[in-house]
């Protein structure tokens, strides 16, 4: 972004940079919950297009951290804020961090994160600021690549065997408490929307629940009934998944502290 | 990556059972000397085909099992950027797995059926991956020596006569390639590093080095088959030879890293104008291939619980395959592009 583009955005202080990562450590925490996959899949297609999926969602973050970093303005790069924040400081929906479970519950994770990444990064293509919306653009084709390889499973699963179609029914049941998180707007979310760097999250549910609700019939699954507990893991409240995430991602730069790698 | 020790097991290639059948096979043998390619819908002896099929699936195998001790460290991967790399060079080698098995497939045989031969047991992979990575630093040694040996081993499969192999060969040669100077590059950081990277790196090439030496199979004298292999251009240098190749470029490799061999014998032979060895421990060698090395178990175990697994996902799909066949378009994947 240029300089004057920079100083054209409006006056956002501190909720800019965090708002930011809140992007950046979803994409950042899905694809790393994705990499536990690799080696591990249901068939090479599906070890494949896991992985690159997971390739795609870090790169995302990779973008998003140095971004955030830049206009936080502290110097961080995106390896000290991917490495030295504590879970409390990481802003990724609770839904990103939840475990991979089995091919089912890991395809439900994936595919109502990939609906909402989708209906949210195509608004954010129209972000007052110009950096993230670039980021966003190139996020969105990716997240349409994502949506079909998630709602194809999704579809195949719920309408596959017994077997699958239960497993997939418990594991929406399983994760759908999670998802008033992603449509929900909190304050931040709202401040965000004013300064026009951000969609207003009334929008992008609108859309989210029209998709989801969409698959789920072509699916033959039943969508849970209420969104049950808002959860807050883009405030820094987490659930108990993510410090382990974190532990094991972290371990290098923790045990050796600033060395170069 | 990785064939290894092709020659050192399976059937002995059998004699023409007919004079219809001797008279074939010298002019397969004749189209072989013309360096012509031979082609899936071609004729070929059964004792060729049965070894080629023996060949690719060893090599498939290899490159899946392959993901498992490299994918090991993707969770852990120090940096961002290292971690992209390495997600990508794992998936490069499931990619090499598949058209290897695609190839298999010409010769007549199904990727299912060589994936159950794996499971079961009843086929080999290199052994190399049955070795653990302990450090990050395993990472680097991985691509610098296993994948360097394994371009070793498989740039004259290039030339390959059997047509799908040897253009197969040429895609992964340029993978594995890059894989190996990414290795390379992860050792020279930290050899380059703090007292305590040196010390991974060391400690890396110390576990990896005879293991990525036995990967070239064993020595001349102990190999059964090589001879016919090099008639059919199946094989173009014999095992000792190539590791000799790959011992001459990696010593300097290792001397640029200002890290030491772990082999008090390593002498530069002038006359030869080869870098001489000490003994290679041969019994480590067949204890792995025998199934009890290191990590046999967690490799064989890994494949067989994300094969057992998956099994209702696979079910799934063909059972939704099934019920939406007469659908134009195929079911999931129209819908999903619609949506
Ligand atoms: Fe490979
Ligand atoms: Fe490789």
């Amino acid at each position: 972004m240029s300089a004057a583009a920079e100083s054209a955005l409006p006056a956002a202080g501190e909720d800019h940079p965090r708002y930011v990562l809140r992007l950046a450590d979803t994409s950042l925490v899905l694809g790393q919950r994705l990499c536990e996959w690799v080696g591990h899949a249901p068939a090479l297609e599906e070890d494949l297009a896991l992985g690159n999926i997971a390739l795609d969602l870090i790169g995302q973050a990779r973008l998003l951290l140095a971004h955030a970093g830049r206009i936080e303005g502290r110097g961080r790069e995106e390896d000290q804020l991917a490495f030295l924040r504590d879970a409390p400081e990481f802003y990724n929906v609770a839904l990103a961090e939840q475990p991979n479970g089995d091919f089912g519950a890991t395809i439900v994770r994936q595919a109502l994160l990939d609906a909402w990444q989708l209906e949210l990064y195509h608004s954010l293509t129209a972000s007052a600021d110009e950096r993230l919306a670039e980021i966003a653009a190139k996020a969105l084709k990716e997240c349409r690549y994502h949506w079909r390889f998630s709602c194809g499973w999704l579809v195949r699963l719920g309408d596959g065997t017994a077997e699958s179609h239960a497993r997939a029914q418990e594991a929406l049941e399983a994760l759908w408490r999670f998802t008033e998180e992603l449509i929900t707007p909190d304050a931040l979310d709202v401040r965000m929307a004013s300064l026009g760097i951000a969609p207003p999250l009334a929008v992008v549910r609108a859309r989210w629940e029209a998709r989801i609700a969409a698959a789920l019939k072509e699916a033959t699954l039943r969508q849970p009934s209420s969104h049950h507990y808002p959860w807050h893991g883009k405030s820094g409240v987490h659930t108990e998944h993510l410090g382990h995430l974190l532990g094991q991602m972290q371990h290098l730069q923790r045990t050796y502290p600033g060395v170069t790698w | 990556m990785y064939t290894q020790a092709l020659d050192s097991s399976g059937a002995e290639p059998r004699s023409p059972a007919s004079a219809g059948d001797a008279e074939r096979e010298r002019r397969f043998q004749e189209r072989i000397d013309r360096d012509e390619k031979i082609e899936p819908k071609d004729w070929m002896p059964e004792a060729y085909r049965q070894t080629l099929i023996r060949q690719i699936a060893q090599h498939a195998h290899s490159e899946i099992v392959g993901m498992l001790p490299e994918g090991n460290w993707i969770t852990r991967a120090p940096t961002l950027r290292r971690k992209v790399v390495l997600i990508a060079k794992v998936q490069d080698e499931g990619g090499h797995g598949m058209y290897l098995y695609s190839a298999a497939e010409t010769l007549g045989v199904s990727r299912g059926e060589l994936i159950e031969q794996l499971l079961a047991g009843r086929a080999k992979y290199s052994s190399i991956f049955n070795y653990p990575t302990l450090t990050w630093a395993d990472i680097g040694a991985i691509g610098w020596l296993v994948d360097g040996a394994a371009i070793m081993n498989q740039i004259p499969l290039c030339r390959c006569s059997y047509g799908p192999y040897a253009r197969a060969m040429v895609r992964i040669c340029k993978e594995e390639s890059f894989h190996q100077r990414q290795g390379y590059e992860i050792m020279l950081t930290l050899a380059r590093g703090t007292g305590a990277q040196r010390e991974m790196a060391q400690d890396a090439l110390n576990r990896w080095w005879w293991p990525s030496l036995m990967m070239f199979g064993p020595s001349d004298t102990e190999s059964v088959h090589t001879a016919q292999s090099m008639r059919w251009k199946i094989k173009r240098f014999s095992n000792d030879e190539l590791r000799q190749r790959f011992i001459d470029v990696t010593v300097p490799q290792a001397q640029f890293l200002d890290l030491s061999l772990p082999d008090p014998a390593l002498r530069w032979d002038e006359a030869a104008q080869h870098f001489i060895t000490g003994p290679i421990d041969w019994s480590e060698f067949q204890t792995v291939l025998k199934g009890h090395g290191p990590c046999n178990r967690e490799r064989l175990g890994a494949r067989r619980a994300a094969h057992e697994a998956g099994r209702w996902v696979r079910e799934a799909a063909a059972a939704y395959a099934d019920k939406h066949r007469d659908r134009a378009g195929g079911g999931a994947e129209r819908y999903a592009q619609a949506i």
